[in-house]
């Protein structure tokens, strides 16, 4: 009996390592990879679809955001936001993280997104679209599931943050972090931790959680709308060219 | 519980080695693509209403 106890105790330890080796390696792996061939695949339509729409420029009308900053002096077009959850809203790429790293911004910050290996990043419901005015904020797991965010904190001032869609490429600049309580849902403000309507910033708000492998509290980065092109960026033509 | 295992596996000690890989990648294969993501979804924080993401 005794031995048997033991047997069942030993098995189940091996069976608790396991299970964080899929965690903290398998699962990231697996479902990273597929968040990246994924985000790959969706950069490669929205470039096949810009590459039709300037062809065609009557064929994809866009709203524009109403007021411009004083330092954008072109009108910048902003997508609608979907009102499916998980509907693809732009190929989000961040040289910091690493040369081949891309993921797919989809709507809505479940579980079904933010654990899925064909996305990885979501978009809080009710925030701002790429470029337009108020607080685009996203959100993606640090550890685990594609280690989505785990590069977050080693984003250094002026880095870019370049958002591909179907209209063309939106890049932001990384400003400062924030570290808050998970209850802290003020950072998704239109001026993060600001109650406030008015503002003619374009903010972007990336959300994780900190420490890695934790979630007592989360890391914030703020940044900044640089400018809006249909020219793809020269920081990743390498990337690009490489077939994405 | 193991050796109750080895006894019950037909076959000469070879056969029965190749029973068990087999039984264990098996067993390895169905915790990775199945019982692994459930824990998971049970340990998930759930944090909705909050800042998300963990």
């Amino acid at each position: 009996m005794l031995g048997v106890t033991a047997e069942i105790l030993v098995t189940a330890g091996v069976g608790v390592l396991l299970y964080v080796f899929w965690f903290a390696v398998v699962n990231p792996a697996v479902v990273g990879a597929g968040q990246t061939a994924t985000a790959a695949q969706q950069s490669r339509l929205y470039s096949d679809r810009l590459s039709h729409a300037e062809a065609t420029p009557s064929a994809t009308p866009l709203a524009t955001a109403t007021a411009a900053p004083i330092d954008v002096p072109v009108a910048v077009p902003v997508l609608a936001e979907p009102g499916r959850i998980a509907a693809p809203i732009a190929v989000m790429y961040v040289p910091r993280f690493g040369a081949d790293w891309k993921r797919i911004v989809r709507q809505s910050t479940e579980t079904q997104v933010l654990n899925s290996a064909t996305a990885g990043v979501g978009h809080y419901t009710g925030t701002a679209m790429p470029g337009g005015i108020g607080n685009f904020a996203i959100a993606a797991h640090d550890t685990g599931y594609g280690n989505t965010f785990l590069g977050v904190g080693t984003l250094k001032v002026a880095d870019r943050i370049y958002l591909q869609t179907d209209s063309g490429w939106y890049t932001y600049e990384f400003r400062n972090f924030q570290y808050v309580q998970p209850n802290a849902i003020d950072v998704l403000n239109a001026v993060p931790t600001v109650t406030t309507t008015g503002t003619t910033d374009r903010i972007i708000t990336l959300t994780t959680c900190n420490p890695p492998y934790h979630s007592r509290e989360r890391m914030i980065a703020y940044g900044t709308f640089v400018e809006f092109s249909t020219a793809a960026p020269t920081e990743l033509a390498p990337a690009l060219a490489q077939g994405n | 519980m193991y050796a109750a295992l080895w006894r019950i596996l037909p076959g000469p000690t070879w056969v029965r080695i190749l029973q068990l890989v087999a039984l264990g990648v098996v067993v390895l294969i169905s915790a990775h693509l199945w019982l692994f993501p459930f824990i998971a979804s049970l340990v998930d924080s759930g944090d909705t209403g909050a800042v998300n993401t963990g």
